[in-house]
């Protein structure tokens, strides 16, 4: 993925190789701007349109730019908007800010005690380096599709507020997420929070992931959230991630699960439906086949967590 | 800072407890600013792009990747680097544990490997060698195998009192 010397932007643009023989990844140029308010931050955007990109954490945007994958020419560093940041317990859901770094989501007890499927998720996310500065909403928002946050969201029926100059909509999580890195937000809006409802009585959350390296993006992963009671599965979300090109919601496997008790005969039947959910593509490392098998096989632990005892799930 | 998008801006910020002030491109990341433009070399570009983890420095005391950080975010931090934490001292029981325990072998990932894994070694927490493990999972080591640079860290975590068992 090094850019070739010499190899010249199709603007004209700075190229990044600014020393003689200079090697590496360099993002193009742009130009930088901190607004002090998000007032600041929506005159920006108005006036530069789709060419201005938020910076959050940068933990994905940073690398894409340095990838020549992205090349907006005014980047809008919004980390002094201190008002985006927080988690906030209400009665029946929990808000975190955009602007909510990963490691405060992974060490915060009220996310474990509310809303146990991300705390679960949280150690997959990134490498602790990476934590430290990525943000809840910059993950949302950047739609990777192997990321785990955005089907946890998907998954927990998340509802995000984006806010623009004219006021703030609610997009739910299963509505946002278009496609690859694509999602319902316009240039001129920002993601501001995520209010997501607390897990219910008797609900069980379970998440597993396979990955090459701890950390790394998901090759697939399945983030689940259900009602377990009388020995029986009920409201079943399976969402799958890096399997798609945004998260996608197992809908088959998830009705057949419906009024199950957990068992190796009950997995069966819903690893049987995956194929009418999941149509993950070859690529250069697995193929579809190996992809799909994978699924079945998260499916396995996903429903063995819903039912085991305690492990990450409220009482 | 200028309400004004710009190309260029002027930056204070403190590098290993020294001011640091300098006129930097907005593209620049804080690694090429740490070695273009401070001489700081400790400070390894492997990927570029967030995955080997060779770029790590602590800002405002946590652990970052130095190329996921634009030079000009840094306005107003405390940046440390290898240099820095070794000159203090900080890292000394770690850096012996390295060399005694083969824990590096060309180097190259060395100062990275030790400013993340100091974070867990200084936590003051129990600490076994799967949190080891895990916590290092974003560094690269293309020599050691890793087993040895495990070893290390679990020996300082045991000679700090924050041993765990396995």
């Amino acid at each position: 993925m090094r850019p070739e010397h010499g190899m010249s932007n199709p603007d004209g643009r700075d190229s990044g190789c600014d020393r003689d023989g200079g090697v590496g990844l360099k993002s193009p140029a742009f130009r930088y701007v901190k607004p002090a308010s998000l007032a600041e931050t929506f005159g920006v955007l108005k006036s530069f349109g789709d060419e201005a990109r938020l910076l959050a954490g940068g933990q994905s945007l940073l690398a894409a730019l340095n990838m020549r994958l992205a090349s907006p020419r005014v980047l809008v560093d919004i980390n002094d908007l201190a008002d985006l940041a927080g988690i906030r317990v209400s009665e029946n859901a929990v808000t975190i800010g955009a602007l909510t770094r990963h490691r405060t989501v992974e060490r915060s007890p009220d996310i474990r005690r509310y809303l146990p499927l991300l705390y679960q998720a949280m150690p997959y996310v990134a490498h602790p380096a990476v934590r430290n500065r990525g943000t809840f909403g910059g993950s949302i928002s950047f739609a990777d599709p192997a990321a785990e946050l955005p089907a946890c969201c998907v998954a927990l029926g998340a509802v995000f507020q984006l806010a623009s100059e004219t006021g703030v909509r609610s997009v739910p999580a299963r509505e946002f997420f278009k496609g690859m890195y694509e999602t319902a937000l316009r240039p001129d809006e920002a993601l501001v929070a995520a209010d997501i409802p607390v897990i219910g009585r008797n609900y069980r959350s379970a998440f597993a992931e396979l990955s090459l390296r701890h950390g790394d993006y998901a090759i697939v992963g399945l983030a689940g959230h259900a009602k377990y009671e009388d020995g029986a599965l009920s409201d079943v979300r399976l969402v799958y991630f890096g399997v798609g090109s945004a998260p996608v919601f197992a809908e088959a496997a998830s009705r057949i699960l419906e009024g199950k008790t957990p068992s190796p005969g009950t997995v069966l039947a819903a690893q049987r439906e995956l194929p009418r959910d999941l149509a993950p593509n070859d690529d250069a490392m697995y193929s579809a086949a190996v992809r799909m098998h994978w699924a079945g096989e998260l499916l396995v632990k996903v429903v063995e967590q819903f039912s085991a005892k305690d492990e990450g799930n409220r009482e | 800072m200028s309400n004004e998008p710009n190309e260029w801006l002027d930056i204070n910020l403190t590098v290993n407890g020294k001011a640091v002030s300098r006129r930097v491109s907005c593209r620049k990341h804080l690694t090429d600013f740490l070695r273009e433009d401070l001489d700081l070399t400790g400070s390894h570009l492997g990927c570029e792009h967030g995955v080997c983890g060779a770029c790590t420095v602590k800002l405002d005391g946590n652990i970052v990747r130095g190329c996921l950080l634009l030079a000009v975010q840094c306005n107003g931090a405390r940046v440390e680097t290898i240099e820095g934490m070794s000159e203090s001292g900080e890292l000394s029981d770690l850096q012996q544990a390295f060399h005694e325990l083969n824990a590096f072998q060309c180097g190259f990932c060395t100062p990275a490997m030790l400013i993340t894994a100091s974070e867990l070694c200084y936590g003051g927490h129990a600490v076994t060698r799967d949190d080891i493990r895990k916590h290092l999972s974003g560094n690269y080591c293309r020599c050691t195998g890793y087993q040895a640079i495990v070893d290390a860290v679990h020996a300082t975590c045991i000679a700090r009192g924050q041993g765990a068992v396995k």
